[in-house]
């Protein structure tokens, strides 16, 4: 069977290593069974490979399965289809944010995470939180404020990561790997 | 024994505990540990899941800076750097057009890894599968008869496939408990996930996850849980008070690294060992292994069979 | 020569990718082609005449058919030949379907691989010696391996009609796994009541050597003369003189977990009978358990024994028997559900399999027949029950089971029947009862009041997290009906185990010269047509182990390994391979590489001429030898040297005409 290309469907199969074995899921319900997030996604898992089977794109784009997804695994070990169901979700996070379809915090999460780790190198939970939350939700971080004070406390939290001795070099070398990557 | 040692972002702030205790550790068993000059963070979960070729040159940059001729295998304390290190090394390895990619984005900072020359480990399996739960118990000085440790494994120590331990039914952790003499339960929670980062996403999504896993923990009076991962440590600790107040419970149980129960046994110094940087106090824990009754000698007596009850089926052997 | 060329159609299968007619015109004009024809179906009656008629009407002295794999009409292409007074030897096949038709989808190109195909053919059969078959006389004898229900029918037809018969079975006693089971579905009807009877009658028929608590060593020979060696495994008891007062077993005092005929549920004492009805009825001493073996004390047992049966120094006996056939129905194991950690069994007390709860509602187990949890006492409310367990999943069995959603469905109903206020949930995939009044049973269960939920259960955990919950164990789900993650709380959770080969059953195959499947269960001739026939002649299988099946199923397979087996007694005697190896004997320096190759054990080595020898009977023509003797001494008929070259340069020089391929010099 030939897959609308370009679809969803289509880009998990041919760009995903072991991609093609979506092909193969038997709607079983082990996967949102096992899944410690599938409360609270709006499509889990398996649902999720039922929109991809029918093409509903737009719909699965814009779910929030994906970003809900604690990358655990527990789906991609139990399938009994063998399916990699966590990478799909990798993919499919990829695909939406290529589409610019994504209604969720996550993504601006996920942004400044990698925003951190672009400018020092490294990273650390909790600074991160504090940037997240600031930017995001200030409601939440007064909320959060008792138990950052805590941390701060017992030597857990520093304002702001050690930056690396040769950023430079880490910089010349995720330019390039995203020069490609495109 | 030498190992590449990569301590991961957190070890500097979080989990300072946790890398001084292995450090601590790693000397009582020989285990010498040679820190990566100059590594990065290995983009945790998030890198990956949003652009896919630049998070393994992140993390190939770390495994490039490893002298693989003099350490052939890195060490990581914490789970998720473990998971990414084996990740892209594996990854690199099986696809070609990856390996020659992220090796082009590496020459752009004067630098190259050839897939397969560094193997990952994580810290608990070289404990007990290289050094092995024999050296342990010769230096131990002190059993922790008496306590009732609950290990928690995570998600990423044995999946999600041909890592060092069982997906669903891992023993590493459970047989060093047993090993330093501690009552080590059959956790059935035990691989299952923290939550990771959800915590910063969906507090009701995670506090929900954490309290599942403490009231598991908690029906089984453990004394403590026992990590091996920062993550799963931050979460548990952390959020323990915040779950309290969303579920109307009251857990108070310690959540420990493996390498700071094991600084015990071996009689180091409990001082020295950290624990007071648990936001759950360890306090509880420690008093009562202090106080703990030598174990008694005749405790094993024989069960004698229910009359009614119909036979249990023996556990597999792992 | 005069060679005769034969192209089918097989309707489309051929003539939808090849131009047939076209491959025909070529080959009429190939060197010494007399006749070329193209026909819709040549195995057909017609088909076959119209090679009949043109051997007489041609005089033609080599027939080739280019049609499907040897495998499937060989023998029909040869019986053509020989009708019409040719030795069936000068028949060649060219199979443009397998290897061609089937895998290309270019007629051009598949046309061409034809004629390349046809023309190898017609160049090998020219170098065909006529070979003749030889015949074997047919020992009436039958060995019957496996006592389970399947082994049981086809032990009693075989007995029936006259001739003798060996079962071996492994346990003390016959009945196999369907003398564990309470109901069988779907008629409900009390297996044992249907199966002592049969067990009875196998047990004393005046036909049937019953040998239980043996296994086959060794098989030797080949089809119509198999010599077996057996072991009686020693009882410790004189079957002479016991007479099955079960005294023994009253009074010794040790007692263990029955692994075997009470899946773990009951308990069973050293010396023992599995069951009251058991056949036959002598008990054994298990010597692992029993004092008297392990410690040297005890004897209990010889003492209250009314007739001294009791026999301690007994040896294990070995038997050799001579058959002619040999049935192999040695069933199934239950998968072994501790493999899946995330389902706690042998972690919660109240977790069970399919079999214990067999044993469980039977009213001759462990409880009476009573549902209890696992403290004896207390009654389940409520009860799970989790379909494939262990099948249809890549990292356990990828295949169904196919009996366990009935047996599911008859566990609800069991439940429904003796706790009519219990709730039962069957979490299922999909709910399949493909046979006579299964789906019917289903529907029965419908009305029952069972709750089905579409999902494959993916844990269960005893970590309550509300107070419903509490005291439970809690199975988590997606509801895929309604696309929800569910949590059921349950009192007893039972886990519908599928049906694997058995763990020795590489092994067993081994000793019968049979192969097995890439699941270990016994490979048969063909799946469709041939399913109780193995690759060797003379060995049958049937039931369960030939692939998971139900009751009825394996007893039809039972049988109709019996038929197999009769006609082949009542025939008397049996063609044996005529294409066979032979040993140049001028050559042969003595090395024997070929003994030690051949499969079959058909190479003797002749000590007084120190020269090796095929023994014809044995032979199957495989061809290992020739590969492996280093003085290139043997010859296999039909496949030599000559013939294979010829049959390359034909289709080599075929392809050069038609594409200008250059033959390499
Ligand atoms: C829980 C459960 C419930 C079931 N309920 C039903 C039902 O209600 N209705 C239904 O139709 N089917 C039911 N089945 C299926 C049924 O059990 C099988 O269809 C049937 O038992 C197959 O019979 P068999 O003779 O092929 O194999 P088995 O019953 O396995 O018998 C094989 C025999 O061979 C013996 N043996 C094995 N190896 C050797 C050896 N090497 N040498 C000598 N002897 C050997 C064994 O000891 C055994 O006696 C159920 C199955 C299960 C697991
Ligand atoms: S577990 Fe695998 S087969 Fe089952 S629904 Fe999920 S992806 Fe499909
Ligand atoms: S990997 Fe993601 S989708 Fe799979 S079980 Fe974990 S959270 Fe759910
Ligand atoms: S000798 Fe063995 S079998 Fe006999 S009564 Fe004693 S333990 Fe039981
Ligand atoms: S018969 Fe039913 S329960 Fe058994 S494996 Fe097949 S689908 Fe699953």
């Amino acid at each position: 069977m030939t897959l609308e290309p370009n679809s969803v469907y289509e880009k998990i199969i041919t760009e995903l290593p072991d991609g093609e074995k979506l092909k193969s899921c038997l709607q079983c319900g082990n996967c949102t069974g096992s899944c410690p997030s599938a409360t609270d996604m709006d499509y889990a898992p398996r649902g999720l490979f039922a929109l991809i089977a029918a093409g509903q794109d737009e719909k699965v784009l814009r779910a929030n399965t994906f970003w809900y997804c604690v990358s655990c695994y527990q789906c991609t070990v139990r399938c009994p289809q063998e399916i990699p169901i966590t990478d799909i979700m990798y993919h499919l996070k990829h695909q939406a944010i290529e589409k610019g379809l994504y209604t969720t915090d996550a993504k601006d999460f996920s942004g400044t995470f990698i925003g951190m780790v672009e400018h020092f190198g490294r990273s650390f939970e909790l600074g991160l939180a504090a940037g997240f939350h600031l930017l995001h939700h200030p409601l939440e971080s007064v909320k959060m404020a008792p138990m950052a004070l805590g941390m701060m406390s017992r030597g857990r939290l520093k304002l702001l990561p050690k930056r690396i001795k040769n950023m430079g070099q880490l910089r010349a070398i995720l330019d390039k790997a995203k020069e490609i990557g495109a | 024994m030498k190992y590449a040692w990569y301590p991961g972002c957190s070890a500097e702030g979080n989990s300072f505990a946790y890398d001084e205790t292995s450090r601590m550790i790693a000397e009582a068993l020989g285990i010498e540990f040679q820190e990566i000059d100059d590594w990065n963070c290995c983009g945790a979960t998030e890198y990956f899941s949003v652009n896919q070729l630049p998070a393994y040159a992140l993390v190939a940059r770390n495994l490039a800076l490893i002298n693989a001729e003099e350490t052939p295998q890195v060490i990581a304390p914490c789970s998720a750097c473990y998971i990414n290190l084996k990740k892209t090394d594996e990854k690199m390895a099986k696809y070609e057009q990856l390996n020659t990619e992220v090796n082009v984005a590496l020459a752009a900072g004067n630098l190259s890894y050839e897939p397969g020359a560094v193997k990952s480990r994580h810290f608990l399996d070289v404990v007990c599968n290289d050094v092995g739960y024999e050296a342990v118990k010769e230096k131990m000085t002190q059993s922790l008869a008496g306590l009732t440790l609950v290990p928690y494994y995570g998600c990423y120590m044995g999946r999600p496939e041909d890592n060092f331990d069982h997906p669903e039914r891992p023993q590493t952790m459970d047989t060093l408990l047993k090993t330093l003499g501690a009552d080590v339960p059959d956790y059935s929670l035990k691989t299952i996930c923290c939550g990771g980062h959800m915590t910063q996403l969906s507090a009701e999504a995670s506090l929900r996850i954490l309290r599942h896993l403490l009231e598991g923990a908690n029906q089984l009076n453990a004394d403590a849980m026992v990590v091996g991962c920062p993550m799963c440590q931050l979460n548990l600790d952390a959020y323990q008070k915040d779950v309290n107040s969303a579920y109307k419970t009251n857990y108070q149980i310690p959540i420990v690294y493996f390498s700071q129960v094991m600084g015990l046994a071996f009689g180091m110094d409990p001082e020295t060992l950290m624990f007071e940087r648990g936001i759950v106090s360890s306090k509880a824990m420690l008093e009562k292994w202090l106080t703990a009754e030598p174990a008694s000698k005749k405790r094993r007596r024989r069960e004698k069979r229910d009359k009614n009850a119909l036979p249990m089926p023996k556990q597999l052997e792992s | 020569m005069k060679k005769g060329v034969y192209i089918c159609h097989c309707g489309s299968n051929i003539a939808g990718t090849v131009d047939v007619e076209e491959v025909s015109k070529w080959a009429d004009d190939l060197e010494d082609v007399a006749i070329s024809r193209d026909y819709k179906f040549m195995c057909s009656s017609l088909g076959q005449e119209l090679i009949e008629k043109d051997i007489e009407e041609y005089g033609l002295d080599r027939v080739v058919v280019a049609s499907c794999s040897p495998h499937m009409h060989e023998s029909t292409f040869r019986g053509a030949c020989q009708r019409a007074g040719l030795n069936p030897y000068f028949m060649e096949m060219a199979n443009i379907r397998e290897h061609c038709s089937w895998v290309h989808k270019d007629k051009e190109a598949g046309t061409e691989k034809s004629k390349a195909l046809v023309a190898a053919a017609l160049s090998r059969v020219g170098h065909h010696e006529p070979l003749v078959i030889q015949y074997a006389p047919v020992d009436k004898n039958t060995l019957v391996v496996g006592g389970g229900i399947a082994g049981i029918q086809a032990a009693l037809e075989i007995a029936n009609s006259g001739y003798h018969v060996y079962l071996v079975e492994r346990e003390p006693s016959i009945g196999g796994h369907m003398s564990q089971l309470d109901k069988t579905f779907p008629t409900l009807d009390c297996s044992a009541c249907i199966l002592t009877p049969r067990m009875f009658e196998a047990g004393n028929h005046e036909n049937i050597t019953l040998l239980t608590y043996s296994e086959v060593e060794n098989v030797d020979g080949y089809i119509g003369n198999f010599e077996v060696r057996i072991r009686k495994r020693a009882r410790a008891i004189d079957e002479e003189a016991c007479t099955g007062c079960g005294l023994c077993e009253e009074k010794c005092p040790i007692s263990v977990v029955d692994d075997v005929f009470e899946a773990g549920l009951g308990y069973r004492k050293a010396v023992y009978r599995p069951f009251p009805q058991a056949v036959p009825k002598y008990p054994v001493i298990d010597r692992e358990n029993c004092t008297w073996y392990q410690k040297g004390k005890c004897r209990l047992c010889e003492k209250v024994c009314p007739t001294d049966a009791i026999d301690f120094e007994q040896e294990d006996e070995i038997l050799e028997v001579k058959v002619g056939n040999i049935i192999v129905a040695t069933g199934y194991d239950a998968f072994d559900a501790r493999r899946i950690p995330q389902y706690g069994y042998g972690r919660y007390p109240n977790v069970f399999t399919g079999l214990e709860f067999e044993r469980m509602t039977n009213a001759a187990g462990p409880t009476t027949g009573k549902v209890v949890l696992r403290d004896g006492v207390n009654v389940p409310e409520s009860v799970a029950i989790i379909h494939c367990v262990g099948s249809r999943d890549k990292k356990y069995n990828e295949y169904c089971s196919a009996v366990c959603c009935m047996y599911s469905l008859k566990f609800a109903h069991m439940v429904h029947d003796k706790l009519p206020d219990a709730k039962v949930y069957n979490f299922y995939i999909d709910i399949r009862t493909p046979a006579k009044g299964y789906e019917e049973f289903y529907h029965r269960l419908l009305e029952e009041g069972t709750i089905f939920i579409r999902g494959r259960a993916a844990s269960i955990s005893d970590v309550a997290l509300t107070v419903e919950e509490e005291g439970k164990l809690i199975v988590t789900a997606e509801d895929t009906l309604i696309g929800e993650q569910r949590r059921i709380p349950v009192d007893m959770a039972i886990l519908s185990t599928g049906l694997e080969a058995r763990h020795d059953s590489q092994e067993v195959a081994r000793t019968f010269s049979i192969s097995i499947d890439k699941n270990g269960f016994f490979r048969e001739r063909h799946p469709k047509l041939d399913p109780v026939a193995t690759m060797t002649g003379g060995v049958f299988i049937a039931g369960a182990a030939q692939g998971p099946r139900d009751i009825p199923s394996s007893v039809a397979q039972g049988a109709a390994a019996a038929a197999r087996v009769l006609s082949i007694i009542d025939k008397g005697e049996v063609e044996m391979e005529a294409a066979t190896a032979e040993v140049n004997d001028l050559t042969c320096v003595g090395c024997r590489m070929c003994v030690i190759s051949c499969p079959y054990e058909a190479i003797d080595y002749l000590e007084d001429r120190q020269k090796a020898e095929v023994n014809r009977a044995l032979c199957k023509g495989c061809g290992t030898c020739v590969a492996a003797c280093p003085s290139k001494s043997i010859t296999l008929h039909h496949f030599t040297d000559q013939e294979l070259m010829a049959q390359m340069t034909g289709a080599m020089n075929a392809l050069f005409e038609i594409d200008g391929v250059l033959m390499p010099a």
